[in-house]
């Protein structure tokens, strides 16, 4: 990435908010998903509903949240709302057209991996665990995932499935009946992947500016397919990467500022 | 009906080697004072419950408080890992650690079916995942009874004490919760006992309409611990302090740093208002 004035993260966060259409409604994770969904909220899509698993609906916040429930998201929201009604009357009810996810491992097949690595029972790496990553990919309309691809990452078997994502391919999760249709495109530090309209594999279909499909084929556990003609991606614009960089810039202060109490004196 | 009692009588009362313990709280109003206070008084052997187990969790499952723990996700939000929990499960250290794990809309309706006194709550559809086969005796595949429409049953669970944190509870103990409230509610409910940590006691409420209340026959004891929530926080009172949650990842990830730690700031600490003072994060 020599010669780049900006960051492969960056990209990826521009090339994910681009994705999202104005209007849509995310369930949006902490990290990269909340700075994606925030810059697009930003940039194009200024009718794009945020709603965070904590309970903060329609939330517009100015810093990133640190945690999924952080004050700024319920002082921003239209409305705040239990827990249990966000995955029962949101999610289940069929409410989300966007969920963004993320994870440690994932396979050709976009199924998701955030448990262990390793065996369940002796992993080497314990993993924070499914959290709403199974009901999300389950039932919003459409999945992407941002990852940073790796052979550690872009495996060719889980070590554990937490979320299903297309199965083992082939149409399987359509004949199932899964509410939702499962990831439909993967955003990595090299480009896009989407899942092949047959098979459902996922396959390299764009790349970034400089970007090499070899390199993402090297970086990846499986051997990775890459359309015939790929497309590029546009670098961030200017106006992109301000607004990125200022949001960055004002989170990360808000982040590292101590928080003092002034409590009240016991009686 | 709720009895009014310092923090270190309602956990001595209510909290008992064995139970099954849910301190909720969603990422806000998280009841660290108390979590604090089981420490200190050496209670071991429970069984935590909790959907996120943040850092009060790593907390106590470092110290040796729990042997099981049910759960949906255990990270440091936005930082990375539970380095205690991890210790935990991947070294058995400070001791073997049974793992319950859901996902967040299980653990969700769980909650809900033992607030309702059902013994199963329902979710849409099977599962294809890895979790499944590792949760029997806790969710099993059905079908609906109407249209043989595949559902997934979710066993209540019914938290022998629940814990939570709040903004105010009024002299009569009606308990108000504003913010990010979780499942907060529903654990009440389903559990047998409740003790919540206040900010302060009032003479009103001044609730609005459709308020989070937890009315004082559910309520069964009540401390008036302000500041009760921090580093997790009090919306209204204080925030997040997510600078706590960045620094935590480097007291966590090794042992004899994390008990020293423990030891100074919430061991030898009197009392909750000590641990802050201690922590120098009184203005």
């Amino acid at each position: 990435m020599t010669g780049k004035t900006y960051t492969s993260g960056e990209m990826m966060t521009v090339a994910a908010a681009r994705l999202l259409p104005d209007g849509a409604v995310c369930f949006v994770g902490i990290g990269k998903p909340s700075a994606a969904c925030v810059l697009a909220s930003m940039i194009h899509a200024p009718n794009l509903v945020l709603i965070y698993e904590s309970g903060t609906v329609g939330t517009r916040p100015s810093v990133l949240p640190l945690s999924i429930g952080d004050g700024e998201l319920a002082d921003t929201a239209d409305a705040v709302v239990p827990l249990t009604e966000i995955f029962s009357h949101y999610l289940q009810g069929g409410r989300i057209d966007v969920g963004f996810l993320g994870a440690a491992q994932i396979d050709r097949f976009g199924n998701l991996n955030s448990t262990v690595i390793g065996p369940y029972d002796a992993p080497s790496t314990r993993l924070p665990g499914a959290g709403g990553a199974p009901e999300i990919i389950t039932h919003a309309r459409d999945i992407f995932v941002i990852m940073n691809q790796t052979k550690r990452g872009f495996v060719d078997k889980l070590d554990f499935r937490t979320s299903a994502g297309l199965l083992n391919g082939g149409g399987e999760r359509r004949r199932k009946n899964y509410p939702g249709r499962g990831p439909s495109v993967v955003v990595t530090d090299f480009g896009l992947l989407r899942p092949d309209a047959e098979t459902d594999e996922l396959t390299l279909v764009s790349l970034f500016d400089g970007a090499k499909a070899e390199d993402a084929v090297a970086a990846t556990g499986w051997p990775l397919r890459v359309a015939g003609k790929l497309d590029v991606i546009a670098p961030p614009t200017t106006e992109e990467l301000e607004a990125l960089r200022d949001l960055n810039a004002r989170t990360e202060a808000a982040h590292r500022t101590p928080v003092k109490l002034h409590l009240k004196k016991t009686a | 009906m709720a009895a009014f009692l310092s923090l270190e009588d309602a956990i001595a009362t209510h909290v008992k080697p064995g139970m099954c313990v849910a301190l909720e709280g969603f990422t806000h109003l998280i009841p660290f004072a108390a979590g604090h206070e089981i420490i200190r008084q050496g209670i071991t052997g429970l069984h935590l419950m909790r959907m996120t187990p943040d850092l009060l969790y790593d907390q106590m499952i470092g110290m040796g408080v729990a042997d099981t723990l049910t759960f949906s996700w255990g990270g440091n939000p936005g930082v990375g890992s539970l380095h205690r929990l991890r210790d935990a499960v991947e070294k058995g250290w400070p001791n073997k650690l049974v793992l319950n794990e859901h996902s967040h809309g299980e653990m969700s309706v769980a909650y809900s079916a033992g607030a309702a006194g059902l013994p199963h709550g329902l979710m849409k559809g099977h599962s294809d995942t890895d979790l499944r086969p590792l949760q029997t005796g806790r969710t099993a595949e059905v079908e609906c009874v109407f249209t043989g429409a595949p559902l997934t049953a979710v066993r209540a669970v019914n938290p022998d004490v629940t814990i939570l944190h709040a903004q105010k509870a009024d002299r009569a103990g009606n308990v108000l919760l504003e913010g990010i409230t979780g499942a907060a509610r529903d654990a009440a409910f389903a559990a047998k006992a409740v003790i919540v940590t206040v900010e302060e006691i009032v003479d009103d409420l001044g609730a609005p309409m459709n308020a989070v209340v937890l009315p004082r026959f559910v309520v069964t004891a009540i401390a008036e611990v302000p500041g009760g929530a921090y580093p997790s926080y009090t919306h209204g009172y204080y925030g997040r302090d997510n600078s706590f949650y960045i620094a935590w990842d480097e007291v966590a990830r090794d042992r004899d740093r994390f008990r020293d730690w423990m030891d100074r700031h919430v061991v030898k600490a009197a009392s909750h208002g000590a641990h802050l003072e201690a922590l120098g994060v009184l203005a």
